[in-house]
C-alpha cells in the first residue's frame, strides 16, 4: 500500500515547484538561451556552427519592468515575434515613442506604444529594419545579466548612439 | 528558547503555505481562467456600456484555437498597459473589407491579414477604436478568449458567435 501514496507525494512535490517556477519567472526573473549571432558582440561573441547550443551565451531576464512598460533607450530585451508569436528575439532599443530613427532608405517616425529594436550585429539581424516598430505588448523582459559561459559573467550594459535618433 | 524555535517554525509553515496558494493563485490566473472587467461602448450591443465582468480563458491563443468570430481580450498596441475587448474578424491569410467612417460606405478598403495578424474590430462600429485604426494585431497581443459573462446576474451565461 506505501507506492500509490509515494507517488502521489512526488506528483504533489513536482506540480508544487513547477507552480513556483512558473510564477517567479513570470514575475521577477527567468533564465534564457541566446541563438544566434544577431546579438554579437554583447552575446555570442564567437560562433562555431559545431557544438552550437552547448555555447550558447544563457542571460537573466527581469520581468519587473513589465509591470509599467518603462524602458529606456539602450535597453536589451526580449519580445515575441509580430510574425510569429512562437519566436523570441533578443535585441536592443534603439527608438521609443515619439523618436525619429534614421534607417538607410528613409526616417521612420516610432508610433504611440511601439518601439525600434536592432541587433547590435547588424550585418546579421531580423529586426525592426525588416519588420517595423514593435508594440510594447510583445515584450517579454529586460535582459540584465550574463550567466553563461562563466568567463563571460557580467551586466549588461546600456548602449545608444545618438546621432541616429531625434527625438521630436 | 525552545518555544520561540516552535512558533518560528509554526510561521514559516503558514508562510509557505500561504506563499504557495498565491503562486497556484497567479498560474491560475495567467494560465487557465481570469475574470475582467469590461467598461465603454466598443463592443455594444454585446456588452453592455456600463461594464460588464467576464471570464476570460488563456488555453485556445496558446492551442491556436481561435478562429474569426472569437471574442478576445488583447493588449492595446498604443498603451502596454491597457488591455482591450474585441472581436476577431479575420485571421492571417484572409481578406478584410472595411471603411473607416462606416456613416459613408463608400470609403471602403481592403487587405490581406499578413502573416502572424489577426484583424480586430469591436462590435460597434461607430465608436470603437480598433484595427481599422491601428491595422492587423499581432497574434503575441492576444491574451485570452472572452467566454462567458457573469455579471450583471440578468445576462449571466455563454457569450456565444
Amino acid at each position: 500500500m506505501g507506492t500509490p501514496s509515494v507517488l502521489w507525494n512526488i506528483t504533489k512535490k513536482c506540480f508544487t515547484v513547477g507552480v513556483i517556477t512558473l510564477t517567479v519567472s513570470d514575475l521577477f526573473a527567468s533564465i534564457a538561451p541566446v541563438r544566434g549571432a544577431s546579438m554579437s558582440p554583447t552575446f555570442n561573441p564567437k560562433t562555431n556552427s559545431l557544438l552550437d547550443s552547448l555555447s550558447d551565451d544563457r542571460v537573466l531576464v527581469e520581468k519587473l519592468c513589465l509591470r509599467n512598460y518603462k524602458f529606456s533607450h539602450g535597453d536589451v530585451i526580449v519580445f515575441s515575434s509580430p510574425n510569429n508569436h512562437k519566436e523570441k528575439y533578443i535585441k536592443r532599443i534603439v527608438g521609443l515613442p515619439g523618436d525619429w530613427v534614421g534607417t538607410i532608405y528613409d526616417v521612420v517616425h516610432i508610433p504611440e506604444g511601439h518601439c525600434w529594436v536592432e541587433g547590435d550585429n547588424s550585418a546579421s539581424s531580423l529586426d525592426s529594419r525588416s519588420f517595423g516598430p514593435v508594440p510594447l505588448g510583445l515584450v517579454k523582459g529586460r535582459v540584465t545579466h550574463v550567466l553563461w559561459p562563466p568567463h563571460r559573467v557580467g551586466s549588461v550594459d546600456r548602449k545608444t548612439s545618438q546621432n541616429r535618433v531625434s527625438n521630436s | 528558547m525552545k518555544q520561540w524555535r516552535i512558533i518560528a517554525k509554526e510561521a514559516i509553515a503558514r508562510a509557505s503555505i500561504i506563499g504557495k496558494f498565491l503562486c497556484l493563485l497567479h498560474v491560475t490566473d495567467a494560465y487557465v481562467l481570469s475574470s475582467n472587467h469590461v467598461v465603454g461602448p466598443s463592443m455594444l450591443p454585446t456588452l453592455n456600456i456600463t461594464g460588464d465582468v467576464v471570464l476570460v480563458e488563456h488555453l485556445s491563443h496558446r492551442l491556436g484555437k481561435l478562429g474569426s468570430g472569437d471574442l478576445v481580450l488583447v493588449r492595446s498596441p498604443l498603451d502596454p498597459k491597457k488591455t482591450l475587448t474585441k472581436r476577431i474578424v479575420a485571421m492571417e491569410g484572409d481578406k478584410v473589407t472595411f471603411s473607416l467612417d462606416p456613416t459613408r460606405s463608400h470609403s471602403s478598403r481592403s487587405l490581406v491579414v499578413p502573416k502572424g495578424h489577426v484583424w480586430i474590430q469591436g462590435d460597434n462600429l461607430y465608436v470603437s477604436r480598433d484595427s481599422r485604426h491601428f491595422g492587423p494585431l499581432p497574434y503575441g497581443l492576444i491574451e485570452g478568449k472572452v467566454f462567458m459573462r457573469v455579471w450583471p446576474p440578468s445576462s449571466f451565461g455563454f457569450l456565444g458567435e
